[in-house]
């Protein structure tokens, strides 16, 4: 469990990044910070692993202040994924894959054997093991970011809009294998994105935030959408239009679902029928 | 070209002399530069000055560094420690400034990238940062290299024998093949060298050829007055 104690970070030059932020992020669940750019959620994820040090506030991993431990043995224990990848571009993926195994004193060997099950894990070819990064897509990238993420087997993932430079047809299938191995592996992810529609698809609860961090709602995806807390979030998750605004029409086979662009969604079906 | 037949031996020996003596003025600078380049990126406020003080070392004209160093330092004008001394000088100025840029073309979000893994400062500088701003600082260290083999001829001036006793002596007894011969033995010198270095480059830099966006090689070269 992840726990954020009336956070705030301000920076020298007099902008508050995060306001007064507290939120408690269970343990194996998928939390998703959701906002526009600038709205600090980089921030708070970056506080997790102390990359980003409060002005004030703790921030708590599994009741204990994350303030009390060592930046670089913390940072170790915790897997980071980060946007367009972060990988070394003078690594090979399987390097990558291994840093931080590397960094904690596993044998080349032994890191080179579990980095390679990863490469597995997250649907790569292992002939690309010897690569260089800029050898790979940018989806193939994102996977290799991903497993080394998971490498050192860490309780805790963050994610840093891993999926916001690559194609949405990349994305979708990046999306569907980081649910799959969220199935699999039950980590703590913390996940920032600026996508709503992402944030829905993967998040268990997911976090709306405004300028500062402050939060605007917190829930369940199906909290949310059944109950927007204000105008803002009913305009920010398009209930009153565009895709999830959807309509009823009959149709001579039953009734279905229409979204504002006359677009047919899916059909309407009785509980139990 | 009967000329150069005959003197094989003194050209070799003296082509060993001149590689010596700029091999450790590159050795020296280059030890010098990078601690210096590091201060120079990492913190802001001195950068400027270290930048161009390094920089304006490169506009003292050589002749007059080699009369002045050995008055300020107190060993013999005529020695060889003074024509190193002068050479590793100007390879410094050079490559202080290929060793920031070099680390400013390391990519924000791979350092970033680094210090999330768990790389503690220190080894996240020798295996992340320097080997990233290793291509650049390569391409620093080739000018270094060539422009100092050119500029140890002038220790002749002062008395120290290297190649530039082949153009004096040509000179003075009107010998053109010993001039050209020495011009030549330069050129050839540079040019190995400079060909070593890249092949070293690309056996220790492995990634700069399969990437396929290498990085620019960007050396800003000062303007140095002539000699």
């Amino acid at each position: 469990m992840i726990e954020f104690r009336s956070v705030a970070k301000r920076f020298p030059d007099g902008t508050v990044a995060v306001d007064d932020f507290s939120l408690v992020l269970p343990s194996r669940q998928t939390t998703v910070f959701v906002g526009s750019s600038g709205c600090g959620k980089t921030t708070l994820l970056r506080m997790i692993n102390r990359m980003v040090e409060p002005s004030s506030g703790e921030v708590e991993i599994d009741g204990e202040s994350v303030l009390g431990k060592d930046p670089v043995a913390l940072r170790r224990s915790i897997g980071y994924v980060m946007q367009n990848s972060g990988l070394m571009p003078h690594f090979t993926v399987i390097d990558n894959v291994a840093t931080v195994l590397r960094l904690v004193g596993v044998q080349k060997r032994a890191a080179h054997e579990r980095a390679r099950e990863l490469l597995e894990v997250v649907g790569l070819d292992l002939a690309l093991a010897d690569r260089y990064p800029s050898q790979l897509s940018g989806g193939q990238q994102q996977r290799v970011g991903v497993a080394r993420g998971l490498a050192a087997d860490p309780n805790i993932l963050l994610m840093d809009e891993p999926f916001g430079a690559v194609d949405p047809i990349v994305r979708a299938d990046l999306q569907q294998e980081l649910i799959r191995l969220q199935r699999d592996l039950d980590k703590t992810v913390v996940f920032v994105t600026h996508d709503i529609d992402e944030a829905f698809l993967l998040g268990d609860q997911v976090v709306i935030l405004d300028k500062g961090a402050r939060v605007i709602q917190v829930g369940s995806p199906s909290e949310i959408i059944d109950n927007p807390a204000d105008e803002f979030v009913s305009a920010f998750i398009g209930v009153e239009r565009g895709r999830r605004a959807l309509r009823i029409k009959e149709t001579p086979h039953g009734r279905v679902l229409v979204d504002s662009e006359g677009r047919t969604q899916g059909a309407l079906v009785e509980d139990g029928g | 070209m009967s000329w150069v037949l005959d003197n094989v031996d003194l050209i070799l020996q003296l082509a060993v002399v001149h590689l010596r003596q700029c091999v450790i003025a590159i050795l020296l600078g280059s030890l010098i530069a990078l601690p210096l380049g590091w201060v120079a990126w990492r913190y802001r406020l001195v950068r400027g000055p270290v930048i161009v003080l390094t920089g304006l070392l490169y506009t003292i004209p050589s002749l007059a560094l080699l009369i002045l160093m050995p008055a300020v330092l107190g060993y013999s004008a005529i020695s060889e420690t003074n024509l190193v001394v002068a050479l590793t000088i100007y390879a410094v100025a050079i490559l202080v400034r290929s060793v920031a840029d070099g680390l400013d073309s390391v990519d924000a979000a791979v350092r970033q990238a680094a210090t999330a893994m768990g790389y503690g400062g220190f080894r996240r500088f020798w295996t992340v940062d320097l080997p990233l701003a290793g291509p650049v600082i390569l391409a620093g260290l080739r000018v270094a290299a060539v422009s100092t083999i050119s500029l140890a001829t002038v220790g002749i001036l002062i008395g120290v024998t290297n190649l530039g006793y082949l153009f004096e002596n040509g000179l003075q007894r009107r010998i053109v093949a010993e001039v050209l011969a020495g011009v030549l033995a330069v050129v050839v010198i540079a040019l190995v060298i400079d060909l070593l270095l890249m092949l070293a480059g690309r056996a220790i830099m492995p990634w700069t050829r399969a990437s396929t966006n290498a990085t620019a090689r960007r050396v800003r070269l000062p303007v140095r007055a002539a000699a």
